[in-house]
Parts: structure tokens; sequence; C-alpha cells
């Protein structure tokens, strides 16, 4: 460089130019050598790396939902199977502008201000990896045109896949659950992609549930080309999907639909069992939910129409229902007396009551039944020979045979829940309330009340242990081997007495005349029973407020003398065991002749506004017009699990120590009546059961 | 031998570089009929129309006498500085970044013809101004006030990216006409200190975020890391010889953004490879040779300026694009001329073109003595 500025010319300004070029020249080819260097960085030394990014983006791996496993019934008539549909899903990540979206497919899909308010509850509560179900089962040509517009609506995704079906809806709701979309937290207990696949449920209750291993299946794949909006462009490769393993159930199919349908407008159950092999042949809880309408999950007006109803139809009833049996316990009983040594011929004279020391305990029947032998006191429910012989025998006999006939047993069964109950003994009572066995809890013992609690399916076991006299099992699954039921060890004659005066309740001069079978030659034993609710001093148990209605019990078998099917009704404050038999009948009915049974049940679901699909049809269209969209939102899943194994309200056990004695209940038809030679299809109403 | 055959206006042109940039636009037509999925609407047939337009208004630019460029040099700078304050006025009434001005008949962007206004009026200061003032401090405030002003109106509009590139244009011209080496020394070291400060209080978010997104793409996926990411990819997944025309997965299925403007580099790398980068830097450092050559054989030390200004100017387009591309430069809006469609940018460049063609037939004219 020259020194000074005045020696600058303008040739020395051009000598400068002239390096200076040379500087500039050699700065652009350094860049140009650097960008040079850097491609071949990254096209030739990374290109391994950067090539299958670039396959990871063209290329997209998704997971085809397995078909499920079918639920079978005994005779493989499907109870649960699967449906080909068209559905629309959103996955809320993708979502552009999740208004307009919204807003654009509820008008392509023909949503109403309910169906649409639901969504947007569900959007609340997504998160991001989690597909929503927006509507499935969408007819072809609206699919179509849903297919059209989805360039415009990123996020919505449209696919042809396949949904659980239930042919029977409500009538299988508690046995088989429901299926539903996969949560947060199950995601979080199994890592697995096929969670978050749209289209995929997994089992939320029951079977379904249970053996969610098994029925799912492995999911099938596809490889396609795809564009970074995720529009596929062409498929490259497909892998089918392996279905998962159907299930077959002890149940009958048609049987438990009829049973769950007879159940009509009272809140109850029905089970039905094998006396060869312990088959299960109907669990029936009513009411019930439809577990279709379950899929895409619950639904505001549906919520509400479950958390209104007071027959609790999240419950299942069968397993997890606690009742005090009634009377329905004194076939056990009897059979304790028998096995302590009672001569089935010693009377007692019942005058409408017993005295014990200073107290009084009466008899159901307060004009007195005069004298009083075994059967007699099994067929007219007799109070006072039971709270006589009982004192005598003492309540340890009576409360293991209690156990032996199966009552308090928790069964092996592959049920989510099972509630057992109670079989209360002198120990027992010592050890729960710090209290001594007093007089009045053997009375209440005698006759299924106080602190002795069973569930439906505790009954039908007992009712079928009595019939058959052997150690049988309940038995759910069909692929089982059938194990052959030990002898219970009665003696044979005992139980021939007892079987006589079963059936004596029904085809003699018993309580429950008019249960009857309309089939000849096949003569039905039973028992009824009638627990009360409240204590006298609240309700009569007959009329008033439908909670402090008693309880109508009733088990039976058939046929009484060769016995082949046993059978447990309970009706929820029914009014009394006549709320309970008619249904036995008609159940025990269709197993021999189906189609009688099922004219009686047409007669009667006229009268009852149709089939429960078609109640509770309507009752939604109901529930829709009063409250719209202002229903409250839906409960969590776990809120809507401990509604369904929480206590029931309808059968709760006593939260201190009883103090007195149960009033026993009437017994209806007390004054036997003629057997009815055929049933007649009058509505429950109709059979007001009063003596 | 060929100036028998062909006439000699003809064959003074200066084909050795107008036939590489040809086959450059070629290229590109290719780049953008494939990104159409095989078509040459929109872009492809545009993009040759535009070169072949450009390409006659370069040809009129290089017969354009140099008293008219002296002449037009500051009333044109006066007038774009006018129209870049009405354009930052209208912008801080309607708020938001405006860029543009509504004349009715068109949209007029000001900042683009800067580009070359400034080199235009840089060189003709430095001709006028006495050598010796050169080194004086002296010459600093006029000097400040000429690349300052437009670059400071074009970055409140905000446009960081052509603001920096008119700054840039501007100091090359300062650099070649003989300035001391120690000021730019200085200088440099000065912006290296300020650069952190800058940074972190001139800078609009989004400017600050593009940034930190350069230093780590992964970090922001499916934000402006995105862009970084899919355009190396882009690149990085062609290899050697390309994955072959039309065949660009990347482009085909929307992964790379602005794979027709900003990003076209990539889409033709993506399909022709490490080969056609070359021969796109191959062109560029070519034209890059010839017009310094040029500069350094004009008859006057305006004329060299004025090359050497223009030829830096389409260096920086090149330069910040292919590093932007390569994920060594922010994210910024200035696309690859001749590759990229975009009538504006490539104007700009056929324009430098065209005053470079002009000096090139000064110096053949006469020389240094007819100024």
């Amino acid at each position: 460089m020259l020194g000074g500025n005045k020696h600058v010319s303008s040739g020395t300004l051009k000598n400068s130019f002239e390096r200076r070029s040379v500087l500039i020249g050699g700065l652009q080819t350094a860049v140009g050598v650097l960008l040079a260097a850097r491609m071949g960085w990254i096209a030739l030394v990374d290109n391994e790396k950067y090539e299958l990014a670039s396959e990871s983006n063209r290329v997209n791996l998704t997971l085809i939902p397995p078909r499920r496993g079918a639920i079978l019934d005994r005779n493989n008539v499907p109870l649960a199977s699967n449906r080909m549909e068209y559905r629309i899903d959103i996955v809320p990540e993708r979502l552009v502008d999740p208004e307009g979206t919204i807003a654009k497919l509820g008008t392509l899909l023909g949503m109403d201000e309910v169906a649409l308010r639901d969504l947007s509850d569900k959007l609340e509560k997504a998160h991001g990896f989690q597909p929503l179900g927006v509507a499935s089962g969408v007819p072809p040509e609206v699919y179509d045109k849903v297919l059209v517009r989805l360039p415009e609506m990123p996020g919505v995704m449209a696919a042809q896949g396949f949904t659980r079906w239930y042919p029977t809806g409500p009538s299988v709701g508690h046995l088989l659950g429901y299926v539903g979309p996969a949560t947060a937290e199950d995601f979080k207990a199994e890592r697995n992609p096929l969670l978050v696949t749209p289209g995929f449920k997994l089992g939320k209750d029951g079977l379904e549930k249970q053996f969610e291993a098994q029925l799912r299946g492995i999911p099938g794949a596809r490889r396609a080309e795809v564009t970074a909006s995720g529009k596929i462009v062409r498929d490259l490769e497909m892998r089918d999907d392996i279905p998962g393993a159907p299930l077959q159930l002890t149940i009958n199919g048609p049987l438990q639909d009829y049973a769950a349908r007879r159940l009509g407008l009272e809140s109850g159950s029905v089970v039905v069992m094998d006396c060869l092999t312990g088959d299960i042949l109907a669990m029936a809880s009513m009411p019930s939910f439809d577990p279709n309408s379950f899929a895409d999950g619950i639904g505001r007006i549906e919520w509400k129409m479950l958390s209104d109803d007071d027959h609790v139809p999240l419950r299942n009833k069968v397993l997890r229902g606690l009742y005090p049996p009634g009377s329905t316990v004194k076939p056990a009983v009897a059979m304790a007396f028998l096995e302590a040594g009672l001569d089935p011929n010693a009377s007692v004279n019942c005058g409408g009551g017993l005295r014990v020391g200073n107290r009084v305990f009466g008899c159901w029947n307060r004009r007195g039944h005069g004298s009083v032998n075994m059967a007699k006191a099994i067929y007219q429910s007799c109070d006072v020979y039971f709270y006589h012989f009982a004192q005598k025998i003492g309540m340890d006999p009576i409360a293991a045979m209690c156990r032996r006939l199966g009552l308090g047993e928790k069964y092996d069964l592959p049920v989510t829940a099972q509630h057992y109950g109670t079989v209360p003994d002198p120990a027992w009572k010592q050890k729960k309330y710090n209290k001594p066995w007093a007089v009045f809890d053997t009375v209440n013992a005698t006759i299924g009340q106080g602190y002795m609690l069973v569930n439906p399916l505790q009954q039908a076991v007992m009712a079928a242990r009595i019939a058959s006299g052997k150690l049988l099992q309940p038995r759910l699954l069909m692929n089982q081997k059938v194990p052959d039921a030990p002898s219970m060890g009665f003696s044979q004659e005992h139980l021939d007495y007892v079987h006589k005066a079963m059936s004596d309740v029904v085809n003699g001069p018993g309580t429950a005349g008019r249960a009857r079978l309309p089939i000849p030659d096949v003569l039905m034993a039973g028992k009824t029973g009638t627990a009360q609710v409240v204590s006298l001093s609240v309700s009569d148990g007959k009329s008033g407020p439908w909670k402090y209605r008693d309880h109508g019990h009733f088990i039976a078998y058939a046929p009484f003398d060769n016995p082949r099917y046993a059978c447990a009704v309970v009706v929820e404050h029914g009014g009394g065991s006549g709320s309970a038999y008619p249904i036995a009948r008609d159940v025990m009915t269709f197993l021999y002749d189906p189609a009688k049974a099922l004219e009686v049940l047409h007669g009667m679901e006229a009268g009852w506004g149709g089939t429960p699909q078609q109640r509770m049809a309507a009752r939604y269209r109901s529930y829709s017009a009063q409250y719209g969209a202002t229903a409250p939102k839906p409960a969590d899943e776990a809120e809507i699990q401990r509604r369904s194994e929480g206590p029931d309200p309808a059968a709760q056990a006593p939260r201190s120590a009883v103090t007195e004695a149960a009033a026993p209940r009437p017994e209806p038809d007390a004054a036997p009546p003629a057997p009815a030679p055929t049933a007649s299809p009058s509505a429950p109403a109709g059979e007001a059961p009063q003596p | 031998m060929n100036r028998r055959i062909i006439p000699e206006a003809i064959a003074r042109e200066p084909w050795q570089v107008i036939v590489p940039l040809f086959l450059l636009n070629l290229l590109g037509c290719a780049v953008l009929y494939s990104a159409a999925s095989g078509k040459l609407e929109p872009w492809a047939l545009r993009h040759m129309i535009h070169f072949l337009g450009f390409l006659v208004i370069a040809f009129i630019i290089s017969r354009l006498p140099r008293e008219l460029f002296k002449a037009i040099a500051y009333p044109v700078f006066i007038a774009l500085i006018v129209a870049l304050v009405l354009v930052d006025l209208i912008g801080s009434v309607r708020g938001g970044s405006q860029r543009w001005l509504n004349l009715g008949f068109m949209m007029f962007q000001p900042s683009e013809p800067m580009k070359l206004s400034i080199v235009l009026a840089l060189a003709h200061f430095f001709d006028s101004l006495p050598p010796a003032l050169t080194r004086s401090w002296r010459v600093l405030p006029p000097l400040g006030a000429l690349v300052l002003v437009p670059v400071l109106l074009v970055m409140l509009q905000p446009d960081l990216g052509t603001g920096l590139s008119i700054m840039i244009g501007g100091l090359a011209v300062v650099f070649m006409a003989g300035l001391p080496m120690r000021w730019f020394v200085g200088a440099g070291l000065a912006g290296a200190a300020f650069t952190p400060i800058a940074f972190f209080t001139l800078l609009h978010d989004y400017q600050r975020r593009r940034i930190m997104t350069l230093l780590n793409p992964e970090e922001d996926l499916l934000g402006a890391g995105y862009h970084i990411t899919q355009s190396k990819i882009a690149i990085g997944s062609g290899g050697f010889w390309g994955k072959g025309f039309g065949n660009g997965s990347q482009s085909h299925l929307d992964y790379l953004p602005e794979a027709q403007t900003d990003f076209a580099f990539a889409t033709m790398a993506e399909e022709w490879g490490v080969l056609g980068g070359l021969f796109v830097l191959a062109v560029f450092l070519w034209v890059f040779h010839w017009g310094l050559k040029v500069s350094r054989n004009a008859p006057d030390r305006f004329s060299s300026l004025l090359a050497a200004g223009m030829t830096f100017t389409i260096f920086f387009y090149m330069a910040v694009n292919m590093l932007m591309v390569m994920g060594l430069a922010p994210v910024v809006g200035i696309p690859l001329p001749w590759i990229s469609y975009g009538g504006s940018a490539l104007l700009t460049n056929m324009a430098c073109i065209g005053v470079i063609m002009a000096v090139d037939r000064w110096s053949r004219r006469g020389g240094p003595l007819t100024s």
C-alpha cells in the first residue's frame, strides 16, 4: 500500500483495482469450491442417510387393523362379528383449520347439532396421536362425496374397514362388553402403533376386554407412496391381516336374547344353567346398553340417558348385583335340616308367628298355615317352620349348606368383576361387627334376609346343584373340557323329597301356581322369594316409590324329575316374587318350545313399545328433542368403569349390624289356584302378585 | 475466419457467455417441466419466454451509450429512494410488511432495481471523485449516505435479504474503488463484534428463528427447519447421477417446499445429481470470470466499477441461494437466477448481464482515452 493519501492517483487506483479484482475472483472461486464440496458431502458421503430419509418420506407404512375374532354361542351363532363399512376419522394433530373442517364434514355427513357437539367434545379431549372416529357405517354415496373433498380437509381420513357388530345389541351388552378406541392410558400401557391406527378398537368391558389378546389378531400392513400432505399416490405392497381367533361361549344365543328381552321394562337378571355340565346358557342383565353404539365413544345424549336411569343400565347385575335372596334359600335350609337328621314329616303348627322368649316372629301369612311339615313349608313358604327348626339345629349347619350350594362363592369365570356377597354365621358376625349372634339373626338368615347377600349367578348355581345333586361349576367357555362334576354327597331320598316339594311350588298347592310350563310332560320345580328392601314402616314393598319395593326372586329347574336346566330370575324392586316367576316360566318355555315363548314375548313387547333397541331409539329421540346439545358431557372411561363396577344402589349390604328381624313379605299365589294350562301373555302389571 | 461468414455485429456479441447461460436456463426449464409433473405449463414455457424476452432487453441495454448511464445514475437512484420512502410510508400506515407499490398498471417493487441502481450510482460517484479523496476520511459521509439510506429503507419494510443484497453490491463497488484495506478489515472486525448485539436487538423474531433453525434444523422439523431438512434430503438422495429426469420424489410428492422457486436447485439436484450441480456451478463461475475480465479490460474507472459491481450482484444471488439450499445460510427468499422460476429476479440478473455486455462493447470500441 502507498503510505499517504496525497500520492493517490488514478494509476494507483487502477493497480489497486487489478489486485482487488483478483481477490474478488478468488473469493468467488472459493465459494464455488465450498459449494461443490458441500454438495459432494451431502450427496456422496451422506448419500445413504438421505436416500433413506427420502424413502421414508415417500413410502408410508400404514397398519390395517386386524379383524377381531368372532364371539360365538354354543351352536356357532355369532354373538359378536365384524361388519364391513365405510368410516371417517380425523387425526387432530393434522387438522389445519379444526372448526372449518368440522363444519364442512358436518354438512357433508348431515350431522345434527348433537352429533357436532359430541365431536367437538371428543376433539377437546383428544391427544395428537389419537385418531377420532367421526362417523362409521357411512353410506357409499356420502363416503364418495367426502372422498372427493379430502384434499381440502387435511387431517380427515376416509377408509373402508371392519366394525364390531353385535346382532342382538343390548341383549349381550353386559355379557360381552364393548369395544372402543384406545385411550392415552391404553397407549401408555402398551406402546403399540396399532393402538393409534384409525379404526382400531380394543375391548373395553366384559369378555371383549377379558379376551383382548385372543380376539385381537395380527394387523395387516400397506406400503404406499404418499405426498407430504398424506395423500396416497399408489399402493406399493399389501400384507393381509390375520384375524383374531374366535371365542366360543357356552351361551345359547337365542335364549340369551329371549331372556334379556323378556325382562322387559324391569331392572333385573336371568341366569340359565345346564344341569348336566354347568354350562351357562344365558346370563342376561337388563336394562343394558347397546354395545354397537359405544364403538365410537359415548355421546352426550347417551350419557344423559344412562345417568338418568335409576335401573343402572351400566351394571351387569348377574355378577355385580347383590340381593337378599329371600325365601329362595329355603330349599337349601331344608337340605341342611335333612342332613342334620331332621325327619321331614316333623311338623310345627303355624299360627301366624313363633314366640321365642318374649318376642314373636311373624310368618308372612298372618292367618297361619296350620300344621306344617317340610314339604308344605317349602311349597307354602312357611316362615314359622323354618324359624322353629333353625332354632333347634343352629346357624352353622345352615350356613355351611348355603356355601356348599354355591352362595357366597366366587367362581372361576373369565369376567371382569364378580361381587360374591355374604353367607353370615356367628363367627362372621363376631369378626365383622364384634357382636354375638342373636336369635333374630337366625330368623333372618333362614328366610334369606338380614346379612345374607347373593348374586343371581349364585342362585342359579344353587338351583342347579340342588336339582342335579352334583357339585356343578358354572362354565362360560365352550373350548374347555367338560369337567365331570362330583356328587354333592346328598342322599337321593333327601333330594327327591326337596324336588317334590319344589315341584309342588309350581305344580301343586304352592306359591307359584301360574309358573307352570305350558309344555306337556315337562314339569318345572321352583321356589319363590320376596326380599324386603326397607322396613315395613317405610313401605309395604308392593306399592309406593319404585326403590322401596321388594325384590322378586325365583329359582327353578326343569324337568323336575330329570333336571336338565336350572334358572334364576331376579327382578329388582319388582314388588315380590310374582314379578320374577313368569319370566322364569317363559324363559324355560323357550328352551322347549321357542315359537310358543316368542309369541308370548311379541305380545308383551307390543305393550312395552317394542324391542329393547326400539325402546332405546325412541328414548334417544325424546332426549334429543328435550336436551339437544345441552346435555352434560360424558364422563371419561374411568368413571364409566366405576359406575359399572361400583355398589348397586338397589342391593346394598347393611352398613351396621342388623338389630331387628325382617318382616317376611307375603308370597304370591298363597291360596293355590288351579294350575293354568297355558301361560297367559299378560303384561307384568297384570300379574301383580297378591294373595 | 468466422467473421467472413457471420456479420461482424453478431460475431462481436459475447456468445461465450450467452450460450452457457442459455443452456443453464434450458436446464432450469427441464427442472420446472419436471416439477410441474411433466408439463410445460405453468412454469417451464414461461421461464424460457422470460429468458428470451430479457435477453432482448439485455441486448438493448448493451447498446446504450456510456453517457446515458452516467446521466441517469443519480436521477434514477433518487427516484427509487422516493419510491422506497413511499413503500415504507404505506407499510407503516397499513401495518405489516410492504414491498410493493401499486402503479395501477403493474405492481412495482423498487428494492429490486435498487440493486442495480446502487452499483450505477456508486460507480458514477467514484468516477467523479478526485483520486486523492478516495483514501481520505472525507469520502465517508457521502458514501455512507449513498449506501446506508437505501439499505435502511429496504430493511425497514422489513426485507432483510434484499437490504443485505443491496449493501453487499454497494460494498463490492466501494471495495473495488480502492478504499484503504484497513478500513474494511476494521469494519469487518467491528461487524463481527456487533453481530451478536444485532442478532438480539435488531432482528425480528422470525428472522432470529430462521438463523437458529439453520444452526439446528432437526430441532424444528415441522417449522422453518423443515425447508432446510427437506432440501438436504433432496440433494443428498440424488447422489452423483441423480434419480433421473422426472423421478424426484421429494419435489413430486410435495415434501420440498418452494420446489420451483427458492429451492429449485434442490429439485434439480435430486434428479440430476452432483453432475447437474457441477454444471450449474461451472456456468456461474464462468460468468463471474467473464464479468471480472470485462471489468479489468474496461476503458475507464466508471465502466470497470460498473462491470465489477454487476458481477458481484449476480454472485451474491447465486451464493446466498446455494448456501441456503445446502443448509449453510438461513432461509431467505432469494431465488437462483436462470434456474428458479420468477420474472423479477431473472430480469435483474439479465439486466446485470446487459450492463456488463455494454461495458464489453465500450472497451472494444475505444480505449481509455475516449473518456
